[in-house]
């Protein structure tokens, strides 16, 4: 039997990229599986994708996934400078970024903040393990106060909250997730692709090698015990109106639903759980953020969201043309225009 | 704390002496001194007479002292003198020294209220202007007073030295873009200073200005707006920087340029971004360059260290990005707003590991505006970052020049394949890789992102890699593409700007310089001529060094190598890349933070040679 295609008539394994060399387990890995799982079932042409990340575990994965997409492993905590750069160049593509707690959180915190500020669109996924792995477990800016880990003993700084630092710098797209809950990482993906802006997504995503004690609020069995989804993630295609009555009236009452209208005319729908919350709302948001991290309260899913402001490109007011593509006649003004600057600074 | 008073001066004569003499001017940074000079500088352009202007000004808003050097020539030399026959003393913190430093037979030129204070000279023309009197009388509304006090020093300077004033009028309105009522404004305090000046002054010294044909069909241009204007023609089209002096009116030249590239709608076909820090803005540079734009960014020393890593980063990634380096005083902060050619070396050697980067020198302002764009076709060609050492002399004075030449090719984008070449690459070679080197020169052919080719996609890292980009970290590859990196250099030396030569009939002195020292050592060897001592001259314009300059050495018996900085970098570089027979190659390094003067090259190979 043929393998299942999608609709550009291409398998899912079309969609992956080099085999990982990351820990068996790597809560990384499960993580690249569900960008390609999304780009296969959303039928992303790979080409027009492009791949950036800085420097750590996470930062390596893009090799990992997507193997027809260019691919960038930058610097340190500024993969959003480079990203922002290419994206001005061609501001055609797509863009799907990997960072890690320690990537963004440390040397990364100003190009995160300002990469937000400019709403430069494209997502931004941080997977967050609270640890450094490549230089063998060190205590990374998002590990809990009072944490303790081998290499360093008892951790005494307070974390930084990323999905908060994301909020306050006017990110209009901040989720949360745990990278052992696949689906609600496949629906936050699905949502973020089509955000016209800067769509964080901070994944909590466990190190087995060195973070995943059942005590560390990073590791597996913390993650699957702890978690606490504040909705039901659905994304519904702009053409899915009609399944979308269906399911309001025969599965929830109204005000059990919020559905988000995206830019391109699909839905974000939230299922109400246990809680009141309305990611449209920034002082929720930010009330959330700051009652999980005092409380250590694993809540998941999408915290906030805005109709988008204008992007980066938008403010630069640029031509349609991407710059990348631009012609020699484009590019150069005549010889007039020349001749014209020369006349002007002549003696008159 | 005065500029140091300058040995080596030659005395004037008292004969009459037209058009071929330099002011200093001396204010307080803040008080708008800049406006009044500019008008003197550009005055005198318009009269015919080849000029320049140098800005020696401090890092500060406001308040500390500041000179300007004005340096009129009827020959043409316009490097600044070490000697000014003529002092505008405007501050009265520095007068009394800026009064010491000049000749016998010098000008000041001051105020009722300074001239009380200064230690007096008997061997010196004074003239004192009654400023505060003055600017009681004017229209001005008290509130621009102090802004346009120092116009009385203009009045007075083309009453003494006849500037006329209907021109400085013309002058005026063209600095202020136009606007009749700020122009009139100011040129009422000159006309006032000027009448008072011919009502009350016997003019006592020799030196007069008289309108010539030295400036017909040139131009008068910082090397900032020269290079921006260059990078508009490049195509440039990415441009992200963070503010540092002397580099932010690069990108303000950008700015002001890109309109002749905006489209019928006003859109834009250059995306400028402000970084948060030099690390944003390298970052940006070398994303854009990456995905197929022109891109660029415009810095100073502490900014350059910053992009070290990019800098590293896109060389062995082999990523074309053009980086401008205004060059001032380091180490660490350093002079800030003064010139130097200091960072030679830790350019060309910018980023850790075995790095080499491509740098263009330009030595005047007509190259500020070729490498302006040519910088685009040579870092798209290499696939490599481009580094443009300019310096503050050139970037923020106002140099008298040629007009510009139109680019002479078409833009060049490089090896790049698009979905169709790519395919013919493959049918050709069987497979192909970023890395391949198939022509032999260690340029291999990239794809950018958008290629819609299913195996156009690549994996760009900074990490080890085999010829497909794919991570590696086989000895054997890594000693293959540091190999072929520096084939790729190799390439280049023949490709980049080649020296400027100049044979003066020498058998024996060879003079190697390179950036803006130019003018400087041209007049020093014209003096040297007259001594009889002939010399030859070369000026590099690219790192690598082309083969020439190793058979320029070896074609004399002692070799001077002028710099503008303490260390003798270039010298040390010869050093490096010709090893064999150059104990001749001596260095003539100054770097004290100032333009360099004829009087120092002429006293300091005098010395050498005697």
């Amino acid at each position: 039997m043929p393998p299942r295609t999608n609709h550009l008539g291409l398998a899912r394994n079309e969609y992956k990229g080099r085999p990982s060399t990351l820990c068996p387990g790597c809560g990384h890995d499960s993580i690249s599986n569900q960008l390609i799982s999304m780009a296969y079932e959303l039928g992303l042409e790979q080409h027009k994708i492009i791949k950036m990340s800085g420097i750590g575990c996470s930062s390596k994965t893009p090799a990992y996934f997507l193997g027809g997409s260019h691919g960038f492993n930058a610097l340190h905590g500024r993969m959003p400078s480079v990203a922002t750069g290419a994206l001005l160049a061609n501001k055609e593509l797509s863009c799907i970024a990997v960072s890690g707690d320690g990537d963004t959180g440390s040397i990364g915190m100003g190009q995160f903040k300002h990469v937000i500020r400019r709403n430069v669109p494209f997502v931004y996924i941080i997977e967050n393990n609270g640890v450094y792995g490549l230089t063998k477990g060190q205590f990374s800016a998002t590990a809990d106060e009072g944490q303790f880990l081998k290499y360093y003993g008892t951790n005494h700084m307070p974390p930084i909250d990323l999905a908060l630092e994301a909020v306050i710098a006017g990110c209009t797209f901040v989720a949360r997730s745990f990278s052992g809950d696949a689906k609600q990482v496949q629906a936050l993906l699905r949502a973020a692709v089509r955000h016209p802006g800067t769509s964080v997504l901070d994944i909590i995503s466990p190190c087995v090698t060195f973070n995943n004690a059942a005590t560390s609020t990073k590791s597996y069995p913390y993650g699957k015990d702890h978690e606490i989804p504040l909705h039901e993630i659905q994304i519904l295609a702009p053409d899915y109106v009609e399944e979308r009555d269906e399911i309001t009236i025969e599965d929830y009452d109204e005000g059990d639903i919020i559905d988000v209208e995206m830019h391109d005319g699909s839905f974000i729908r939230l299922k109400k759980l246990d809680n009141d919350h309305d990611p449209r709302n920034r002082r929720m948001a930010m009330e959330v953020l700051e009652r999980s991290m005092r409380e250590q309260i694993f809540s998941t899913g999408l915290l906030y969201y805005e109709e988008p402001r204008p992007t980066l490109a938008d403010t630069e007011e640029l031509v349609d043309t991407p710059l990348a593509l631009l012609n020699e006649t484009e590019l150069r003004p005549p010889k007039e225009a020349l001749d014209s600057v020369m006349q002007s600074l002549m003696v008159g | 704390m005065a500029i140091n008073a300058q040995t080596h001066a030659k005395l004037d004569t008292r004969e009459p002496v037209t058009n071929d003499f330099a002011f200093s001017v001396a204010t307080k940074n803040g008080s708008g001194s800049q406006t009044s000079n500019n008008v003197l500088v550009m005055s005198l352009f318009q009269m015919g007479i080849p000029v320049n202007g140098k800005n020696l000004f401090p890092s500060n808003i406001k308040g500390l002292p500041t000179w300007y050097t004005i340096r009129a020539s009827k020959d043409g030399y316009t490097a600044r003198k070490a000697l000014t026959e003529i002092v505008v003393a405007y501050n009265d913190g520095t007068a009394t020294e800026d009064v010491a430093n000049l000749p016998p037979g010098g000008v000041c030129i001051t105020t009722d209220k300074i001239a009380r204070v200064i230690r007096q000279r008997d061997d010196i023309s004074y003239y004192q202007i009654p400023v505060a009197k003055l600017m009681r009388q004017t229209e001005v509304p008290s509130a621009f007073r102090k802004q346009v006090e120092n116009m009385t020093y203009v009045g007075a300077v083309a009453q003494l030295f006849d500037i006329p004033l209907d021109l400085i009028y013309d002058v005026l309105l063209a600095n202020f873009k136009g606007k009749v009522k700020v122009a009139a404004m100011n040129h009422n305090v000159v006309k006032l200073a000027y009448d008072w000046t011919a009502d009350n002054i016997a003019k006592t010294d020799p030196y007069r200005f008289e309108r010539m044909d030295g400036t017909q069909g040139k131009i008068m241009m910082t090397g900032n707006d020269a290079g921006a204007l260059g990078a508009v023609f490049g195509g440039v089209n990415v441009v992200a920087w963070y503010p540092i002096t002397p580099s932010t009116s690069f990108v303000d030249g950008i700015i002001g340029f890109r309109g002749l590239r905006q489209n019928d709608s006003q859109e834009n076909t250059i995306a400028i971004v402000q970084a948060e820090d030099e690390l944003a803005a390298a970052g940006i540079v070398v994303g854009a360059g990456w995905a197929g734009g022109r891109s660029l960014t415009s810095t100073s020393g502490p900014g350059i260290s910053l992009m070290a890593e990019f800098a590293g980063l896109a060389y062995f990634a082999e990523i074309p990005a053009v980086f401008w380096n205004i060059t001032r005083m380091g180490p660490s902060t350093g002079l800030p707003t003064r010139t130097s050619q200091g960072d030679l070396l830790f350019t060309h050697f910018l980023g850790h590991g075995d790095s080499r980067q491509i740098c263009l020198l330009p030595g005047n302002l007509k190259e500020a505006f070729e490498f302006g764009w040519k910088s685009f076709d040579i870092s798209e060609d290499l696939q490599t970052p481009v580094f443009v050492v300019s310096d503050l002399d050139l970037g923020m004075n106002n140099w008298l020049s040629d007009p510009f030449d139109y680019p002479d090719k078409p833009i060049s984008r490089g090896k790049v394949l698009d979905a169709d070449s790519l395919q013919e690459f493959i049918n050709e070679h069987g497979k192909w890789g970023r890395y391949m080197d198939v022509d032999g020169d260690g340029i291999a052919y990239r794809t950018v992102p958008g290629t819609d080719h299913r195996f156009a996609a690549y994996f760009t890292r900074g990490t080890g890699h085999d010829e497909m980009a794919v991570y590696s970290e086989r000895s054997d590859h890594w000693v293959e593409n540091m190999t072929r990196l520096r084939l790729k250099m190799d390439t280049a030396r023949d490709m980049l700007p080649q020296p400027i030569i100049e044979n003066g009939g020498s058998a024996d002195i060879g003079i190697i310089t390179f950036g803006t020292n130019e003018d400087a050592i041209r007049e020093a060897r014209d003096w040297l001529t007259n001594d009889g001592i002939k010399t030859n001259y070369l000026r590099a314009r690219a790192l690598p060094l082309a083969s020439s300059v190793s058979d320029f050495i070896d074609a004399h018996k002692s070799v001077f190598v002028i710099e503008n900085n303490f260390d003798g970098q270039l010298t040390q570089l010869i050093r490096l890349e010709h090893p064999e027979n150059v104990s001749h190659v001596r260095p003539l390094a100054l770097g004290d933070g100032l333009p360099m003067t004829p009087d120092w090259i002429y006293d300091s190979l005098k010395e050498q040679e005697g």
